[in-house]
């Protein structure tokens, strides 16, 4: 997905190649004014493009580094550069604390479950041949429906009286709690909403790697003795989707860094910061209480973790290539 | 395939997986069933312990239509059908002719180019929140339906899909429309675009999804309830108005969900192949 | 190992794909199942290996039924079209699997428990061993520590042989093994396949539709056209006594020459604007196709009977040989005749020319297509003669 992008420019090779044979003057000027004519055309067509990229993308980002190194407030008209003392400040935050490891549990929770249970569904989905549309839909189907409308749907849910969770623990006798109030259940909880949202994805992408996988390999497993259901997945089935499931593994912990909305919607960090994650600290420092340095610095980590998975993830891609 | 599973016939783990896959969906289906049987319910039997999901009193259309009357969930659906065609439009106006020089043109800067589009497609859009808000400010545009829109005029991702997929059309299709007399942006629009209706259609997807379910950056750029696209419209209503009243706080998140679940169960393969990039393949 | 095949059937819903295989392959023979794509060779191939399971018919391998009995339970080894060797494991895991499935219990196989179960080790050893002695046999020692990815096709394609030889099977079933590799590579990996049948003894069942490896390697060939056995024999007797008319188009290249054919009084043929001397007991006026094989031609000065006369349309020189292509009234499709280059020097395109064929060589089919043998066809009718004894 990520390996093919970079191996491009053998056309452009070729035109060079073929424009070095030494053409005589005139050729050579209308060749030339020839090119010329092209390239603006090329700009003009990429050049709206590269316009907003600059503008929306690469100059905020500069600006974010920028304010994070400043003591710059939202509609301050000066500002003088105060080096590290923001990310000083971040990092010596107990909230901030809070907030970091909030998060890292939360994805450490989030992704394995999102895996084992997109696997597990996947290869179930894949073992049979009836209804695998049908099923494929309804697992998926929590993936794309409007978070916060189900996050407000998954606190009617949890709601400590009369919510179905607490009906039906009741029903068993079990002890219930009022999930999103406690500063213990309320982070695991908000990781099973985030597990039931992307376990449809993973699944998806499990299905193709499935699909993936050459019958052939399946057939010499039968001839080679390994066509016990247990020994087929053992040697062919987990072993061939390893680079799927790394693939899959950093991509849902990407989304599960970029957790918001139901953070928003149902905890607002609470209680006493204990479902706060990084996502919900930027907006709130930023847009709530106009820390904009302390925001900013906030950003600047976060973005590094981003950018650290995604690396992660191209070095995992390019070394797929040896499977092949 | 072994010999056992060849045959068609209901096997003991044939049924199995049939009982295992249906407890796993009915368990994922959990929310919005309870979503759409508190949706019908009356406010006295929603705080009745003991559940059913039919109601015995059916209060379906009391809920939609007080969902539908007293927060102005009409006003956030259209928002949200106003941003969303207008952010696909835009993004495909602009990421389309860029992702045509990028696959078919050869110019000095298009690896730079190329590389941008790859950075900029790893960058969060939440890390450039706070820029994006100065600048909406500074343009004077915040509270309007621009501010919603601006930040996704351009979408890396649309020129990354554009440019593989246009990479695919052979290059002589390109020399005949010229031949043919076409200029580039001609070529862009009347040969390219039509020849990538997948590629269209699975980034329209994408696209429209993202934003119709976005919180975050609606959250930071309007304030104005006649201007909030549905998750925030449905966010204001529970925070404000239907506290407690889960009837119409439930109809309301259905009628929200709705549009989107119909249409992924009509064309779920474009909507897989779209929500998951290209990815599946 | 001998195989038995009887009364095989095969179809997935309306669709038949194998109709009432019957074959008997002895012990030790190399035996090749030859066809176009979608004729049902691999198929049937398969159901021997037992990954698929036929539809009606009997499966017996060394004289035991093995209907139902699992692929790893019938001693069978195969090697695939696209080798597919595990891409995660090195050549020599790769190799080492079926003796692992075999020769070690479910409890020896897991990564650190199993090392410390009895008889694991000396087991282990063995199966380094094992791996290592048919690796060298192969050449393919030096390789060992790769993953499949690393190595070139031919490579693959001997370590897929290594993994099917490992255990030492007694029956080796191979599909298409040469398909993926360059015409060279093909070649020479054919001449290797020969040599190894040959030093180890065991009976080979070979699915391919290339009739030149078919051609080389058997000792019969069976060949199979949608989902019928048409015929099994020596390479030799396939080529130039075919059953069937189209066994005939099937083999050779190029593609023998199909008249139709009208037979006339005291057993002769008009075909083509010429009559042949064949002698049918016949009615007079039934209808025949009359094939001759590019090579049953020669030049001839005669017009008339037995000749046939036309306009030279091409001339392919292939060096020692020309392929000269005769349009003849009355004839659809250009004749294609193999000439001898020293004896036709001058053949020119739009010269008129005349072609005899050798009656010796001139096949017969009547219309549904299965071959008449004429009273003439001494070796022909003794070979079906002996056939009907055996």
């Amino acid at each position: 997905m990520m390996a093919g992008i970079l191996s491009v420019p053998d056309h452009l090779r070729r035109r060079r190649a073929t424009s070095t044979r030494p053409p005589d003057a005139t050729v050579e000027h209308a060749v030339r004014g020839h090119r010329h004519a092209d390239i603006a055309t090329a700009w003009s067509l990429a050049g709206p493009a590269l316009i907003l990229l600059m503008a929306l993308f690469f100059l905020p980002v500069l600006t974010v580094f920028v304010i994070a190194l400043t003591d710059w407030q939202f509609g301050a008209s000066s500002l003088s550069f105060v080096g590290l003392a923001n990310f000083r400040e971040v990092f010596a935050d107990q909230g901030f604390h809070a907030s970091f490891l909030n998060t890292i549990l939360y994805v450490l929770i989030v992704v394995p479950g999102t895996i084992l249970l997109g696997l597990g569904i996947a290869l179930l989905i894949e073992s049979g041949k009836s209804c695998r549309a049908f099923y494929r839909a309804l697992h998926f189907l929590p993936f794309m429906a409007t978070l916060t409308a189900m996050a407000i749907a998954w606190e009617a849910l949890l709601h400590p009286t009369i919510g179905l969770v607490n009906q039906t623990l009741a029903g068993f006798g079990l002890p219930t709690a009022n999930w999103l109030r406690d500063e213990h259940t309320v982070l695991p909880v908000l990781a099973v909403i985030g597990i039931w949202q992307n376990l449809g994805y993973a699944m998806v992408l499990f299905l193709a790697g499935l699909k993936a996988i050459p019958q052939d390999l399946y057939d010499a497993a039968d001839v080679d003795g390994a066509d016990a259901w247990l020994d087929r997945l053992r040697t062919v089935t987990l072993p061939i989707l390893g680079p799927v499931t790394m693939f899959v593994s950093i991509v849902v912990a990407l989304k599960a860094f970029e957790t918001f909305d139901t953070v928003q919607v149902l905890t607002q960090g609470g209680p006493e910061h204990a479902s706060e994650m990084l996502l919900y600290t930027l907006y709130r420092e930023s847009f709530q209480y106009l820390r904009t340095g302390y925001g900013s610095a906030v950003a600047v980590v976060f973005l590094a973790i981003v950018v650290a998975l995604t690396l992660v993830q191209a070095r995992l891609m390019d070394r797929k290539v040896h499977y092949q | 395939m072994s010999a056992a599973s060849s045959t068609t016939r209901l096997s003991a783990p044939g049924l199995l997986r049939h009982a295992v896959l249906l407890a796993t969906a009915a368990l994922v289906l959990i929310p919005f069933v309870w979503m759409v049987s508190l949706s019908i319910k009356p406010p006295g039997e929603i705080f009745r312990t003991g559940f059913s999901f039919w109601p015995h009193q059916f209060y379906g259309f009391e809920n939609y239509a007080k969902a539908m009357t007293e927060a102005p969930l009409p006003r956030y659906m259209l928002n949200g059908v106003i941003v969303c065609t207008l952010i696909v439009l835009l993004q495909i106006l602009v990421c389309a002719p860029a992702a045509y020089a990028l696959a078919k043109l050869d110019f000095p800067g298009r690896g730079l180019l190329f590389g941008m589009v790859l950075v900029a497609l790893i960058l969060p859009h939440e890390v450039l929140a706070l820029p994006l808000f100065v600048l909406g400010y500074k343009l004077g545009i915040l509270n309007t339906y621009a501010a919603l829109i601006f930040p996704y005029v351009v979408s890396p991702f649309g020129i990354f899909l554009f440019r593989q997929f246009f990479k695919t059309i052979p290059d002589d299709v390109v020399h005949a429309a010229r031949l043919d007399g076409l200029n580039e942006l001609a070529i862009v629009w009347k040969v390219m675009l039509p020849m990538a209706v997948p590629a269209i259609i699975a980034f329209a997807i994408f696209s429209v999804v993202s934003h119709w379910n976005s919180l975050f950056w609606p959250l930071i750029a309007v304030r104005d309830q006649a201007l909030m696209p549905p998750p925030l419209g449905i966010m204001a209503f529970r925070n404000e108005e239907a506290g407690n009243d889960y009837g119409p706080l439930m109809a309301a998140a259905t009628i929200v969900v709705a549009p989107l679940v119909i249409a992924f169960l009509a064309a779920q393969t474009w909507f897989v192949e779209g929500m998951t990039g290209g990815a599946v393949k | 190992m001998s195989i038995s095949l009887s009364a095989i059937t095969k179809s997935f819903g309306k669709n038949s794909v194998l109709k009432e295989i019957s074959l008997d392959i002895a012990d030790g023979e190399f035996l090749t199942l030859l066809g176009p794509s979608g004729c049902g060779k691999s198929t049937l191939l398969r159901i021997l290996a037992g990954l698929e399971l036929q539809s009606s018919g009997t499966v017996s391998i060394g004289g035991r039924t093995v209907d139902g009995v699992r692929p790893k339970r019938r001693d069978v080894a195969m090697v695939f079209q696209s080798y597919a060797l595990y891409p995660h494991m090195t050549v020599a895991e790769n190799m080492a699997l079926p003796l692992r499935m075999r020769g070690l219990n479910a409890w020896q196989r897991l990564p650190l428990v199993g090392r410390l179960l009895p008889g694991t080790r000396i087991a282990k050893r063995q199966i380094e061993e094992e791996v290592r002695r048919t690796a060298d046999a192969l050449s393919i020692g030096p390789l060992l520590d790769r993953k499949p990815g690393q190595l070139s096709g031919g490579q693959r394609q001997r370590v897929a042989l290594g993994r099917a030889m490992v255990r030492q099977p007694t029956v080796f079933l191979m599909d298409e093994p040469l398909s993926n590799l360059d015409a060279k590579l093909r070649v020479q990996m054919r001449a290797e396949i020969k040599e190894l049948h040959s030093r180890l003894g065991v009976t080979f069942v070979y699915v391919t539709h290339d009739q030149s490896e078919a051609m080389t390697l058997s000792n019969r060939v069976a060949v199979m056209l949608d989902g019928e056995l048409l015929q099994v024999a020596p390479p030799h007797e396939i080529y130039a006594d075919p059953d069937d008319r189209r066994v005939a188009e099937f083999i050779g290249s190029p593609k023998i020459n199909m008249l139709a054919g009208t037979v006339r009084e005291r057993g002769r043929i008009d075909a083509a604007g010429t009559t042949l001397s064949a002698v049918l007991d016949m009615p007079v006026g039934t209808l025949v196709a009359v094939g001759i094989r590019p090579e049953a031609f020669h030049l001839t000065h005669h017009a008339g009977a037995g000749s046939f006369a036309g306009t030279v349309r091409l001339v392919e020189h292939m060096g020692s040989d020309l392929f000269v292509h005769l349009d003849v009234r009355g004839q659809g499709e250009p004749l294609i005749a193999r000439l001898l280059a020293e004896r036709a020097p001058h053949v020119t395109i739009g010269q008129t020319l005349h072609l005899a064929a050798d009656l010796d060589r001139v096949l017969l089919f009547d219309e549904a297509g299965r071959r008449i043998r004429t009273t003439r066809e001494g070796r022909g009718a003794s070979v079906a003669r002996l056939r009907e004894m055996a």
